[in-house]
């Protein structure tokens, strides 16, 4: 029976194949990373090129905008409001609390006078309207926001995003970096 | 263990009555015939396939950031070289994959030329390889208009111009495929949509020749048909063997691809396009240059027109041409294997001379050059069937080789040819 088993051709001891394994192993194994890293490159191309990362910071200038006034920004190919507060309207949010998604006003601000939150609906994408004096209505599904951007009438189901943005001095706002 | 080979095993059951799998992949792969004798100038088919499989990748990759606008495309190139994400590396292995792509498919032609695998019962084959040529060298083409620079712009507007020597209604097709009075918007905007459509044609007729491959089986360097037992499985043989080849090819593209990526591009190409001015020095890809020399040769527009067009279909009247029944390559055939260097030489040199000014000695030299380029194919029938009698008079080689050359002979031509070679 011996003769059926694999030997080795030099010393004639029976055949390990357990080596064999393991190089297989090893090639497979090698092939898979490497077809892995071949891919990188295509998968990373569809990624937001520099040119739109450029793109990714919006410097606001605030001086022309008087309180009571919205002005709407273009960060990162969306639409982003900076609302200009006056004392009665940030004492009416300081006070006021929602349900829907709850969340005091002094998380949501930077300083109290200027609100500065994403212009999407947290519904389906659409762009709410400045409804009269106070508050935002989305014309798509009448979602409703107050003047913290919280959510106060449905279907939206969360308040607007505030982005990542922080103050160069008195008058100056960066979009895109906390 | 047991378990997952058996539910392996019920999943290929369940395949296999709805879709021939099992049998595919032992017919095309793992029992598929293949020559043992088979030498590395074999390994260019699949080769030229893993180029096919990398020029559509990477192409379908540039489409999604390339603009075919003339007013843009220039720039969308640029923005792919320096804002996409390795765009860089993508348009590079583009670029320098045509030329790889080319430098393979010749590889492969020569070796069918030189073991004469484009005779019985393999002229399918090589017609099908024909037609495989043609679409590639138009996919080039169109596609080398695509970064509407200097070189792209003038390839386009000259090559567009050789169809203007069709008699009588050669203006009215120019313009037809420019859609325009010169080479614009229109053109870039076609060029794109068939440099697009092209590898697909090319990928069907990839399928038809391997399709006609595992019906006639891999020729071998002897020429003899072998006997089963002479045979190995492709899987893993040759595929082993294939990706060994495949790792050798990919060290030289990618030194390339890495370190020389401007070789394969004109300097030129990097202005952009400009109806207005011809760059001083025209000159076409290198994988155009000897077609290109053979048409500056003829001193007539519609002559040099036919010419280049033969000196590219000519290859078709090969089966035709070779009247040679002595089985195998070159090596066992004394005046087509001179006649092969010489014609390989003549290819080169023409290459040469397609890649200078023209004007001087060189267009003399151009012109001997085509000369020797279709008196090779023109004297063939005779040199072939001289080589024929050389062989019936050999009578120094051992019994069992006679025999077998003699069987192989009967075998592709019939019984009558058998006399051909007392």
């Amino acid at each position: 029976m011996e003769s059926d088993k694999p030997v080795d051709g030099d010393s004639g001891a029976p055949l390990n194949e357990d080596r064999r394994d393991f190089l297989e192993t090893g090639t497979k194994a090698l092939a898979a990373a490497g077809i892995a890293t071949a891919c990188w490159p295509f998968i990373a191309s569809m990624n937001p090129s520099s040119d739109v990362k450029a793109k990714a910071v919006t410097t606001i200038d605030l001086g022309g905008l008087a309180p009571g006034n919205v002005e709407t920004v273009e960060w990162q190919g969306k639409p982003v409001f900076v609302f200009h507060r006056t004392d009665e309207q940030i004492a009416d949010m300081r006070s006021s609390q929602t349900q829907i998604d709850p969340e005091p006003d002094e998380k949501r601000v930077v300083k109290p006078e200027y609100l500065v939150v994403v212009g999407i609906c947290t519904h389906l994408g659409c762009v709410p309207n400045r409804s009269g004096p106070d508050g935002w209505l989305c014309p798509c599904h009448g979602s409703i926001y107050d003047d913290s951007g919280r959510v106060i009438h449905g279907p939206a189901p969360k308040n607007l995003a505030v982005p990542p943005y922080r103050f160069d001095g008195e008058r100056k706002i960066i979009l895109g970096k906390a | 263990m047991n378990g997952t080979m058996s539910k392996r095993k019920r999943l290929q059951k369940w395949i296999d009555l709805r879709f021939p799998l099992t049998r595919f992949v032992k017919h095309e792969l793992t029992e598929y015939p293949t020559p043992r004798n088979l030498n590395y100038w074999w390994n260019f088919g699949f080769l030229a396939g893993f180029m096919l499989v990398m020029q559509i990748a990477t192409g379908v990759f540039l489409t999604m950031h390339y603009k075919p606008d003339a007013a843009e495309a220039f720039n969308s190139v640029q923005h792919i070289m320096r804002d996409v994400n390795y765009g860089w590396l993508i348009r590079y292995l583009h670029s320098t994959g045509a030329s790889a792509f080319f430098a393979v498919i010749f590889i492969h032609m020569a070796r069918t030329l030189y073991y004469g695998s484009y005779r019985a019962p393999r002229e399918l084959m090589w017609w099908s390889g024909q037609g495989l040529l043609i679409l590639l060298m138009a996919t080039a083409f169109m596609g080398y208009l695509l970064p509407w620079g200097q070189m792209s712009y003038w390839g386009a507007q000259v090559i567009t111009s050789l169809f203007g020597a069709t008699p009588v209604i050669g203006d009215q097709i120019v313009i037809w495929l420019r859609g325009d009075f010169s080479v614009g918007d229109d053109t870039l905007t076609r060029f794109f949509s068939l440099h697009y459509l092209f590898p697909f044609l090319i990928l069907m007729g990839v399928v038809l020749h391997l399709v006609a491959l595992h019906t006639v089986k891999s020729s071998n360097p002897s020429g003899i048909t072998l006997h089963a037992q002479d045979n190995i499985p492709f899987h893993p043989y040759f595929t082993i063997k294939d990706f060994y080849g495949l790792g050798l090819f990919l060290i030289v593209f990618c030194s390339f691809v890495f370190f020389m990526p401007e070789f394969f591009i004109e300097p030129d190409n990097n202005i952009p396009a400009n109806p207005l001015q011809t760059p001083a020095h025209i000159v076409p890809e290198w994988y155009f240059l000897p077609f290109y020399a053979i048409l500056r040769s003829i001193p007539d527009k519609l002559g040099g027109v036919i010419a280049m067009t033969l000196s590219i279909l000519i290859f078709a009247a090969m089966p035709f041409l070779d009247r040679c029944k002595v089985p195998g390559g070159a090596q066992y055939r004394p005046i087509y294997r001179v006649m092969f260097y010489v014609f390989i030489v003549d290819v080169l040199t023409l290459g040469y001379i397609g890649s200078q000014p023209p004007g001087g000695v060189l267009t003399t030299v151009g012109e001997f050059a085509t000369f020797i380029y279709f008196a090779s194919f023109i004297i063939l029938p005779f040199t072939s069937q001289w080589e024929n009698r050389l062989l019936a008079r050999k009578k120094d080689l051992p019994k069992e080789a006679l025999k077998l050359i003699r069987d192989e002979v009967e075998e592709r031509y019939g019984d009558s040819a058998r006399e051909d070679m007392q």
